[in-house]
């Protein structure tokens, strides 16, 4: 199996094109966004870690490690695709065009954070595991009978995949031909789990063949291989030519959440080999050094936008109205029972609030 | 104060433990005490569990005794029913409750009737272990309480001890009942504090609730992280001439009845907390064992505090979804005074 899916790269660790198709496609701006993405998912990333270890957030899943795999599907995507993220993606969320803020929100525990701008279609985060892998065929299998060419991708982890909504969601997808990406980040972990005893399996791709769908194995450090086999797995979709299984290879660094402890189940030193090795960012570096689009000057300035647009955002998020005890019970129902209107009511009441 | 009714056996020597290291000297206790003892669930083993409640216990007993599992509750379960028809008794790990839904047709229509439908051939010695509640900040789902779901369900015993001792002789006495228990674990009281417990083997009765506190004026019922808030109530209410007998009902089924009955037909009052909903919530199957049992007896009407009939919300509102001694104490007023 390994050889029949073999890990799938556009640009190596030294950041040289391996495929000369690709040569005419890869334009300065798309590198440069490519980098620009990544360094502020990144940004964003270290500093929830950080904000979260002062206790100004929630607990947190950090994602650093995967950006490759998450800036360059969620480039592929178009606006009016949708995107069924877990806790871990939002990344892909925030490249994709979901506000910073709000992502702050979301950690901070306030539900607000779940909510997409108008006009964006993107699902809450999925935290039970594996959950959201059938939403997105289904939301795929609209888009279908509505005749539109948008597309739905679903992101989850190696360890979603033992879930039955994993087999179950590929399984419609693929019954109806739905436009689906089903874009998995192996991360090599769920939570203390390493993938080899998640699995007998050789690859998550493999997997595909049981659903008669195509499956990429991908360098999911190499944000080249990810943004063009997505992009390749979606124009099918929209074609009609049905889902697809994308098993993105990569790492998390971290923690699976800040609440959890690495040493207890890993050598935390591979994190650092494959941070001086394989970093995604690495290695867009070393392909605009090659290429002679590496300009320190733009590098500087977008470090700053980023980090000021990053510090805005946790202003704004910790200015933020209080949560609002309303929100409570307004949102279960569009119109709420009778028993949810008198527990609100007596609620208020005895918490000296008015109704 | 109501003489505890476990029975210790063998042991003597006591150590102070909180609710989570009693827990996991209570299945260190059967490991070592029953070959046919298994533990298994999502990062149980070299991770010690995501609470640390199977710490140390990989080490002690190996990974065939102490199972990581792939991630994936239906199979956690359904593969445990098939070990314990085979003769195993398996501990599962769900490593939330708000996570066991995908495990819930294997114990809904396979755990609770595999000993019915064959007339007693098979049985499912197993015990299912669950964190469950709020109170701790922790992200999304994580913080259902949904007892009453398998309260309702036939066919399974469930206990939820709010204390290191109680916890320790439930676990053991879980592991060794005949059926399948659901073993309730209070995350907000996992580490809140620390009580003597026995070395070695004792156990709690399954089915026995225990007297906290004695009063006259009211009957206050609670189980898990409830029962802390609870008495801290009674105590508030105790500075206002108000006496509270409080029971830790320690199993929601089967429900002891008779320690309600007893109290309530002393007190002619009764408040019953709950963190789950509302509606359908194991308080209404109380308000109905005091129906039956001492309804000339009552005084007023039962009061339930519980969360909302509301899915349990993101952190930043969990406090206002969960029940808080001020309700209690308001509650336990209104009956006083009706
Ligand atoms: C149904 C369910 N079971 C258990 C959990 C607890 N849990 C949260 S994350 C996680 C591991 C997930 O691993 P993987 O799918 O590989 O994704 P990763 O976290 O590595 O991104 C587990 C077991 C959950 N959220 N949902």
């Amino acid at each position: 199996m390994l050889a029949d899916f073999p890990i799938l790269q556009v640009v190596d660790e030294n950041g040289l094109l391996l495929h000369e198709q690709y040569k005419e496609k890869i334009t300065e701006e798309l590198v440069k966004s490519f980098y620009y993405h990544i360094v502020r998912i990144r940004t964003f990333d270290r500093k929830a870690v950080s904000l979260q270890r002062q206790g100004r957030l929630g607990t947190y899943a950090p994602f650093e490690g995967q950006e490759a795999s998450q800036v360059g599907s969620a480039l592929a995507l178009d606006k009016d695709d949708w995107i069924f993220p877990t806790y871990r993606d939002h990344g892909a969320t925030l490249t994709f065009g979901a506000g910073m803020m709000r992502t702050l929100l979301y950690w901070n525990g306030r539900v607000e954070g779940c909510v997409p701008d108008d006009g964006q279609k993107i699902f809450p985060p999925a935290v039970p595991i594996a959950t959201q892998i059938p939403h997105a065929a289904g939301a795929a299998m609209a888009e279908k009978r509505k005749g539109t060419k948008n597309a739905a991708i679903a992101y989850f982890g190696d360890g979603a995949t033992s879930e039955g909504d994993f087999h179950e969601g590929l399984n419609f997808a693929s019954v109806f031909q739905a436009p689906a990406v089903f874009f998995n980040q192996n991360n090599g972990f769920a939570i203390s789990v390493p993938v080899e005893k998640q699995m007998n399996s050789r690859t998550i791709a493999q997997k595909a063949l049981a659903y008669n769908m195509p499956g990429v194995r991908i360098d999911g450090n190499d944000v080249f291989a990810v943004y063009f086999n997505t992009l390749e797995a979606l124009n099918r979709g929209r074609n009609g030519g049905g889902p697809t299984l994308i098993e993105a290879v990569t790492y998390r660094y971290g923690a699976h959440t800040t609440a959890d402890d690495p040493f207890k189940y890993r050598d935390q030193s591979k994190s650092e080999t494959i941070r001086n090795t394989r970093d995604p960012l690495l290695r867009i570096e070393r392909y605009m050094k090659n290429n002679g689009f590496w300009d320190e000057n733009w590098v500087h300035k977008i470090t700053e936008e980023i980090s000021n647009e990053v510090d805005q955002a946790v202003k704004d998020m910790e200015n933020y109205p209080k949560a609002n005890v309303n929100d409570l019970f307004d949102h279960v129902f569009e119109r709420p029972t009778w028993t949810i209107a008198k527990q609100k009511e007596e609620y208020l009441r005895l918490s000296g609030r008015e109704a | 104060m109501v003489m505890e009714r476990a029975v210790v056996k063998r042991s003597t020597k006591t150590i102070q433990l909180t609710m989570i290291q009693a827990i996991t000297d209570g299945l260190r206790t059967m490991l070592q005490e029953d070959e046919r003892v298994l533990v298994l669930g999502e990062d149980v083993g070299k991770n010690g569990g995501v609470f640390r409640a199977t710490e140390g216990l990989y080490e002690q007993f190996g990974e065939d005794r102490i199972i990581d599992t792939p991630l994936s509750e239906a199979g956690i379960i359904g593969a445990s029913i098939g070990m314990a028809v085979n003769g195993f008794k398996p501990v599962a790990e769900i490593q939330f409750l708000g996570f066991i839904y995908p495990a819930y047709e294997q114990i809904m229509t396979h755990v609770s009737r595999i000993r019915m439908r064959t007339m007693g051939k098979y049985s499912v010695p197993m015990v299912i272990r669950a964190p469950y509640g709020a109170g701790i900040r922790a992200p999304e789902v994580h913080s259902d309480s949904v007892e009453a779901l398998f309260t309702h369900m036939p066919g399974i015993k469930v206990v939820c001890p709010s204390s290191a001792y109680d916890a320790k002789g439930l676990m053991i006495a879980a592991i060794e009942d005949p059926d399948p228990v659901l073993f309730l674990e209070s995350m907000r009281i996992y580490r809140a504090s620390r009580e003597e417990v026995p070395e070695g083997k004792y156990t709690v009765e399954i089915g026995k609730g225990k007297k906290l506190l004695d009063g006259s004026d009211v009957t206050l019922i609670a189980w898990g992280a409830m029962v802390p808030v609870t008495m801290k109530a009674a105590e508030q209410a105790k500075t206002q001439g108000i006496n509270c007998d409080v029971i830790d009902l320690r199993t929601l089924y089967p429900i002891d009845k008779d320690i309600i009955a007893e109290s309530v037909q002393k007190t002619g009052r009764a408040v019953i907390v709950h963190e789950a909903h509302q509606t359908g919530g194991l308080g209404n199957d109380i308000v109905s064992i005091i129906n039956d049992t001492s309804f000339l007896y009552m005084k007023s009407p039962i009061e339930r505090v519980t969360g909302f009939d509301v899915p349990v919300p993101l952190f930043a509102l969990e406090d206002h979804y969960l029940p808080t001694p001020q309700r209690v104490l308001k509650a336990i007023e209104k009956v006083v005074n009706f």
